[in-house]
């Protein structure tokens, strides 16, 4: 395959992985947790938006669907944190981390219970639609991809900056008891963060399934972005973003110019070595303690 | 209300705390030995599958439950175990040797593994335990000529000074294998949790910064206990491997992986109780499943359509309950009502509360 | 001889320089406190000690022998031990269990032996519990013993982790404001205990105190720092005296307050 070919379906890809990590950072610069069920959520908004607006289904026009499947997933991702997730207040990082394991595998289940195991696709107004640049052809749908990420990226780097209601997220997110004492209403905070992250995996989910096909096991390329996130470093938005395109990129190379076999261990033994020579990431947030 | 009087030093250190308990564990000893006498063969091979699975739970409840440090890799290490000691039978190795030549070659394969690995904490620690898992499917499948590869293996018959022991052939026999193997296992367990270095583990687990003030040096006792928890691993691997009969790359995936760590935690953490406990769950889910399901479509009428997945997700759920409800376990329950017995009628609500600690980041920028 | 002396240690945090070529000695039986307002570098100084970080420049010695080659696990088999500000307890194991940790600097035995839990390892053990109780005496915890440090109050949890440290048998005992925090007669318990650490059991203490009347109670010299630097060292009397010390802690005298 020509080399910008490669290079763009790469993007695209990494735009995904790096749509998932997003989700990652976002919750765990919120509440230090890690949500092990992102790629889940992915799949999950995949599914509702197919749901929605393909015609074996609901079959509704894809404009209205999409909105909808967005805020169905937002919603979701809130009332999960208001019922399960905050019953979880106070105790150890690990215990959220095995609940968000188990409530993935709750989620493929359910999913393959309710839509089957078949792979299916989402129907798009823009499926088969190309761009011409030059000599080179793109998808529609990658070059969508790539957009969209961008956008979104830059939209929640710019909140979590600027915006009062992103500050207080960080802030709630650095030492709860302080922020209890200034009058930000962390639980709530806590709940808008997990529908933020529902959101940005319906984006995800919706974007994945335009361009290949999804069945209940696609939210375990979740672990993908983990490398991705960790690779651009926990704390980090564009770090994650950024992270998830290395991986993109990474791939379609390796299974290209390596023996069968090793191309899909590549993404896995970058993460380990970026774990053991620069643990941080690299956009580094994480320092000793201090005693 | 029982009280106990110490009267010396070694009342303290030794295993049980007075008469009764050691007379009920001696029962339940009792009840295990005579086991195949009170059940038919194929309950006896669920029990010795929970068993396996107790050995497991042992080896990643030491790392997990006693020392802290998360692991959700270890299906790899099980691997390991199962395809050394498979291939050194293949070489001649009598079974005897091989087992725990298996389980002390994982072990410093851990202990390697550990030293880079085991500088990361929380959520670092957790990725790369999981990737490690990961690559370990993707490394048995290119290591094809040890491994055969997506064909797999099958378990050598097992013949021990002259006894055959096969897991369909003699079932009790082999039974009684996986349970001398297990109490072994258990009693060295016990010992290293009495003695300087299972203190040194908690220690860890508690408080890094002031257990390294102490003299208790961080690297080498978080490799200590990581190189010991994969070597019980293995060797639960390797039985597996003869239990199975036949296994391949597939056998020890990520979601093994998982599963192990779910298991130790609905069995209670930070106990060897819970390694059992968990163990007899993953052992009992599935009948569980099969009986409720065959009564459930009798009522609803929906004929014996398998449901695939619905194991894993049963066990997913049940965890979901167990940390929202009794973050303990299973033996924190049985810890809660046997002390309200024991206490009767003093027995406080709050007596186990845990500390809640607000959230206070560790990352400092 | 000094037990210990630090000489022009300098330790910088970025731009910050939080220990300014500061030295002293202390001489073995001593009772040597460091003062100053916050942030002085007071609680630097004992993480340097304790080797969790690394001075730019200037030396550490124990016993006339540089200790900065060694890792903070291999300060206590010096016999150096310490006490944090913010109590570093194992919040789930029992005081009892606590103490015993405090005797890992004198483990003998394997992991052989202790998988086996040989009979010298059954000896150490009754050895260290041994030791364990005594300290629990002294310091008069017993009724504590088996309790969670979890459920333990404040004040308890303060003499716990001197506790621990004691349990290491040290020459030389770090502690990290002892008082803080102590009512009125926590502090005097605090101020027996460290004289008879001092005279019965001929422990040399580095003290770093906010509360001037348990410094002038027990020190034998004190030295003042304030931004990293050395104000005045000697007796209690002169460096409350100083008026370089009145400055720092109160400004220019004429300044209004």
């Amino acid at each position: 395959m020509d080399f910008w070919q490669l290079l763009i379906s790469g993007l695209a890809n990494g735009c995904v992985y790096g749509l998932i990590a997003l989700g990652f950072v976002l919750i765990y610069k919120a509440t230090e947790a890690v949500n092990f069920a992102q790629g889940d959520f992915m799949m999950l908004g995949a599914f509702v938006s197919i749901w929605l607006t393909n015609s074996e289904y609901l079959g509704l026009s894809f404009w209205l669907a999409i909105p909808i499947a967005i805020l169905i997933m937002g919603i979701l991702g809130y009332l999960l944190d208001l019922f399960v997730i905050r019953k979880m207040f106070g105790q150890p990082q690990i215990a959220v981390v095995i609940l968000t394991i188990s409530l993935g595998f709750i989620l493929r289940f359910a999913a393959g219970a309710i839509w089957g195991h078949e792979p299916k696709l989402l129907e798009t107004p823009f499926a088969g639609k190309e761009l011409h640049i030059g000599s080179i052809v793109l998808g529609f749908e990658e070059v969508a991809i790539i957009i969209v990420t961008l956008l979104l990226t830059l939209f929640l780097f710019l909140f979590f900056r600027k915006a009062k209601l992103g500050l207080a997220m960080q802030a709630a997110s650095q030492n709860q008891l302080a922020a209890y004492y200034v009058g930000i209403p962390v639980k709530r905070i806590q709940s808008l963060i997990w529908g933020l992250a529902g959101v940005v995996a319906a984006v995800a989910g919706i974007l994945f399934a335009s361009k290949g096909a999804i069945d209940p096991s696609t939210g375990l390329l979740g672990i993908k972005a983990f490398a991705a996130a960790v690779i651009g470093g926990f704390g980090s938005l564009p770090g994650a973003l950024i992270g998830g395109l290395i991986i993109g990129v990474v791939e379609p190379f390796a299974s290209f110019y390596l023996p069968a076999g090793y191309s899909q261990i590549a993404p896995y033994a970058i993460m380990l070595l970026v774990l053991i020579f620069r643990p941080a990431g690299l956009f580094a947030q994480m320092q000793k303690k201090k005693v | 209300m029982r009280f106990v009087f110490k009267k010396s030093y070694d009342d303290d250190i030794k295993l049980f705390k007075h008469k009764p308990q050691a007379f009920y564990y001696l029962i339940l000893l009792i009840l295990l030995i005579a086991l195949p006498w009170l059940i038919d063969d194929f309950f006896l091979g669920e029990a010795t599958n929970v068993l396996i699975f107790s050995i497991a739970g042992m080896g990643l409840m030491l790392l997990v439950g006693h020392t802290g440090q998360i692991s959700l890799g270890h299906a790899a290490f099980m691997a390991l175990g199962c395809y050394l000691n498979v291939i050194m039978m293949q070489k001649g190795v009598p079974f005897i040797i091989s087992l725990p030549l298996a389980g002390i070659i994982t072990g410093f394969v851990g202990a390697i593994i550990a030293l880079p690995v085991l500088r990361l904490h929380g959520i670092y620690l957790a990725i790369a335990t999981l990737a490690i898992s990961v690559l370990s499917e993707d490394i048995i499948v290119i290591a094809e000529r040890w491994t055969g590869g997506v064909v797999g293996l099958v378990a050598e018959p097992i013949n021990i000074f002259g006894l055959d022991i096969d897991r369909y052939g003699t079932p009790v026999a082999f039974y009684f294998l996986v349970l001398i193997i297990t109490l072994l296992i258990l009693v060295a367990y016990r010992n290293i949790l009495r003695a300087p270095l299972g203190r040194a583990f908690t220690a860890l687990r508690d408080s890094e910064i002031s257990a390294q003030a102490l003299g208790v040096n961080i690297s080498k006792t978080k490799a200590t206990s990581f190189a010991l928890s994969c070597a019980v691993v293995g060797i639960a691997g390797a039985l597996m491997g003869h239990f199975a009969g036949a296994f391949n790359h597939e056998s020890f995936n990520l979601i093994l992986s998982i599963q192990l760590l779910l298991m130790i935690v609905i069995g209670g953490l930070g106990s060897i109780h819970g390694a059992f406990f968990g163990a007899m769950v993953v052992g009992l889910l599935p009948q569980f499943i099969a009986i409720t399901r065959d009564s459930i479509s009798g009522i609803f009428n929906l004929g014996s359509v398998p449901i695939p997945g619905i194991e894993t997700a049963s066990f997913a759920f049940i965890l979901i309950l167990i940390i929202m409800f009794e973050p303990m376990g299973i033996y924190g329950r049985w810890l809660k009502i046997r002390t309200y017995f024991e206490l009767f009628p003093f027995y406080r609500k709050n007596m186990f509360k845990r500390q809640k600690s607000y959230l206070k980041t560790e990352r400092m920028k | 001889m000094s037990l210990i002396s630090l000489e022009n240690v300098t330790l910088s945090f970025g731009g910050l320089i939080a220990v300014n070529n500061v030295s002293f000695h202390v001489g073995k039986g001593e009772v040597f406190s460091l003062v100053g307002p916050n942030g002085a570098g007071k609680s630097t100084v004992f993480n340097l000690i304790s080797r969790f970080y690394d001075p730019k420049k200037g030396d550490i010695k124990f016993e006339e022998n540089s200790i900065l080659g060694l890792r903070p696990d291999q300060v206590p088999s010096l016999g150096i031990a310490r006490t944090f500000q913010n109590i570093e307890l194992f919040e789930q194991s029992t005081v009892l269990q606590n103490l015993l940790v405090g005797r890992q600097r004198h483990r003998k035995s394997n992991l052989i032996s202790e998988m086996f839990f040989a009979p010298s390892v059954r000896e150490e053990e009754r050895r260290h519990r041994h030791v364990v109780e005594e300290v629990i005496d002294f310091l008069e915890l017993q009724a504590y013993r088996d309790k969670y440090i979890a459920g333990l109050p404040y004040g308890v949890r303060k003499v716990v982790e001197l506790a621990r440290a004691l349990a290491t048998e040290p020459k030389l005992l770090l502690l990290d404001e002892p008082a803080s925090g102590l009512s009125l007669e926590e502090t005097n318990d605090m101020i027996y205990w460290i004289e008879d650490i001092k005279n019965q059991m001929g422990i040399t203490v580095i003290m770093v105190e906010h509360d001037m009347n348990l410094v002038s109670s027990v020190s034998d010299r004190v030295l003042a720092l304030a931004d990293g630097k050395e104000l005045a060292i000697g007796t209690p009397e002169q460096v409350q005296s100083h008026p370089k010390v009145i400055e720092a802690y109160l400004g220019k005298s004429g300044e209004k307050t």
